[in-house]
């Protein structure tokens, strides 16, 4: 097998719990020590195609290989090599941190002594080493995801599924979260995240599959996906209506919106450069005198909206 | 990554079997852990004994001497029928919670959940069977059991339990809540422990209870177990005790196995 070759391969994955069809065809490819994100609405089948990638569910059709193997047909060969967080904390409540971390560990089959070693080297990485013999009970919410996480590295998995790792969470512990996810990026792991925020998929992921209703419905880099939307705009604000004005006059069809009452007018950009000194250019030419101008770039909320046609939900905090 | 990695390189069933045991600890962690629980291995047994003792010792008349060593293998096959039902409760609390998808995508047994809590609560069984005969000898047991008739005693009273917390593992699998789960094992247990020659002899029952009580399995145990105790006649009881306890395993094993897997795959 090439390094370039897909770690993750599925193709055409299809579910339905009768006549609710949470997958229609769903294709997710991701090469080797690159990162995607499944980014989608609650509902839109991403918790059902991290199911099915990491063996825990059978699709109704459609093949899945991870690092080669057939999900269904070598399922315990896929199991070695991969570490499932899931949405909810899948950690042993009556266990202390370190006990949970050795116990997967040896159903990794790891040997006792690797299982206790490498279970002190994840405490000290996730910062867990002062609550590691608390049983699970006691941790925050912040604490458990990070000893969720840890657990499925347990055996240095080269292929993660990382299932909404940080929903639920305060911001504080969220950028810890991302500062983890991307230093296993770092250390050449093959990653699959599913995420409803934004922001997250922005961040974090070298590719993004967006999918609704059980379908692919965009796929590219984030800047792939924020230029589908439209460019650049450039926003012009003048000092009174005389300057609006006859700025609307010299920059004529280049105008998308104009707005008298806060005395805004707003340019397309294409080439950042050039056309940002053409209209100043313009306006200087003229002697139009300017109060401020700012570029706004289109985000991934703009993309979210444009696709699915809704308002995407409000940062979701309890959301299951 | 500073930690070099060893995995073991053995065969499938030895790795299987592995799995069972770090199952079987986690398990027994619990227990240990769940100190109301615990409680409850301990004194329930206890207060049983004394109670039933006490309240029914001077009423009812039966044969083998005092009541205390007519009710003692009564006594200890309710605890040991009651105390399977916590496999049900362990079973669906870790389907409640999403550690069994955890246990599912690692490389492991599928069955060694299960192993786990049933050989635990096997366990918890034995811990309380000690307790209430020390019990039982302080308030005036008086057993008659020879050193080979001990160790029928224990593999009789192992079988049946093991075979009812099978059974209770399917209930755990298939009860929609935890509350479910007690529910279900309390209308299944309760009559079949009192329904039986637990605590009275089944003739003084009325005819359709006398011929339930006389032929079910908690009936040929208690008679099987009393009889190891304190010299009543065997009869076929221990014959019975066996076929019963075997033929539940036989079914229920493999069924619970099968729905584990069933209702986890969705």
């Amino acid at each position: 097998m090439s390094k370039n070759d897909y770690v993750i391969e599925a193709i055409g994955l299809e579910k339905s719990y009768g006549s609710n069809h949470v997958l229609q065809g769903v294709d997710v490819k991701v090469r080797r020590g690159s990162m995607l994100a499944l980014l989608g609405p609650n509902g839109a089948g991403k918790t059902t195609t991290v199911r099915i990638l990491s063996t825990l569910l059978k699709a109704d059709a459609g093949s899945v290989h991870i690092e080669g193997f057939d999900v269904v047909a070598d399922a315990d060969d896929v199991r070695k090599v991969i570490g499932l967080t899931g949405q909810s904390a899948a950690v042993d409540e009556m266990l202390t941190g370190r006990e949970n971390l050795v116990m997967m560990g040896r159903l990794y089959h790891l040997t006792k002594a690797s299982a206790k070693q490498r279970a002190e080297e994840l405490l000290e990485e996730f910062d867990l080493v002062d609550a590691a013999g608390r049983s699970v009970k006691t941790y925050s919410g912040g604490m458990r995801r990070r000893l969720d996480l840890a657990v499925s590295l347990i055996a240095t998995p080269p292929v993660i599924f990382l299932d909404e790792p940080t929903t639920g969470l305060d911001p504080r512990s969220r950028i810890t979260m991302w500062n983890i996810i991307n230093r296993l990026k770092e250390n050449g792991a093959t990653i699959l995240l599913t995420t409803q925020y934004l922001d997250e998929a922005d961040q974090l992921a070298d590719q993004i599959i967006v999918i609704d209703g059980g379908k692919v419905i965009a796929e590219g880099t984030a800047k792939e996906l924020k230029s589908k939307i439209g460019n650049d705009r450039l926003e012009l604000t003048f000092k009174d209506t005389q300057g609006l004005a006859a700025a609307e006059r010299v920059l004529g069809k280049a105008i998308v919106e104009s707005n008298k009452d806060d005395l805004t007018t707003t340019v397309l950009i294409v080439d950042t450069n050039k056309d940002v000194k053409k209209t100043l250019d313009m306006l200087s030419d003229s002697k139009i005198s300017i109060d401020s101008m700012a570029i706004h770039k289109p985000t991934l909320d703009d993309v979210f909206l444009s696709l699915t046609g809704k308002q995407k939900k409000d940062d979701g905090e309890e959301e299951k | 990554m500073a930690v070099k990695l060893v995995f073991r390189k053995q065969s499938k069933f030895i790795l299987a079997l592995s799995d069972s045991l770090v199952m079987i600890r986690r398990s027994t962690t619990h227990i240990i852990r769940n100190t109301d629980q615990l409680l409850g291995t301990f004194f329930q047994p206890i207060m049983f004994l004394v109670l039933f003792t006490a309240v029914f010792g001077g009423a009812i008349a039966t044969e083998g001497g005092s009541y205390i060593n007519f009710l003692l293998a009564g006594i200890i096959v309710q605890t040991l029928a009651f105390g399977s039902t916590t496999t049900a409760i362990a079973v669906a609390n870790d389907l409640k919670r999403g550690i069994v998808d955890r246990f599912r995508a690692l490389p492991m047994s599928n069955l060694a959940v299960l192993n786990g809590h049933v050989v635990s609560d096997l366990f918890r069984n034995g811990i309380s069977t000690v307790v209430m005969i020390i019990a039982g000898l302080v308030i005036g047991f008086r057993p008659t059991v020879s050193p080979l008739e001990w160790l029928a005693l224990i593999g009789l009273l192992a079988l049946f339990t093991l075979s009812l917390s099978w059974l209770s593992a399917i209930l755990g699998v298939v009860a929609k809540s935890v509350e479910g789960v007690q529910w279900l094992t309390f209308v299944i247990i309760f009559p079949l422990t009192f329904a039986s020659s637990a605590f009275v002899d089944p003739s003084t029952m009325s005819d359709w209870l006398r011929v339930f009580a006389e032929n079910q399995p908690v009936t040929h145990m208690v008679d099987a177990v009393r009889s190891l105790l304190i010299g009543t006649p065997m009869g076929d009881a221990a014959m019975w005790s066996i076929v019963w306890s075997v033929g539940i395993l036989v079914v229920s094993m493999p069924l619970a196995a099968w729905l584990f897997k069933r209702k986890t795959a969705q």
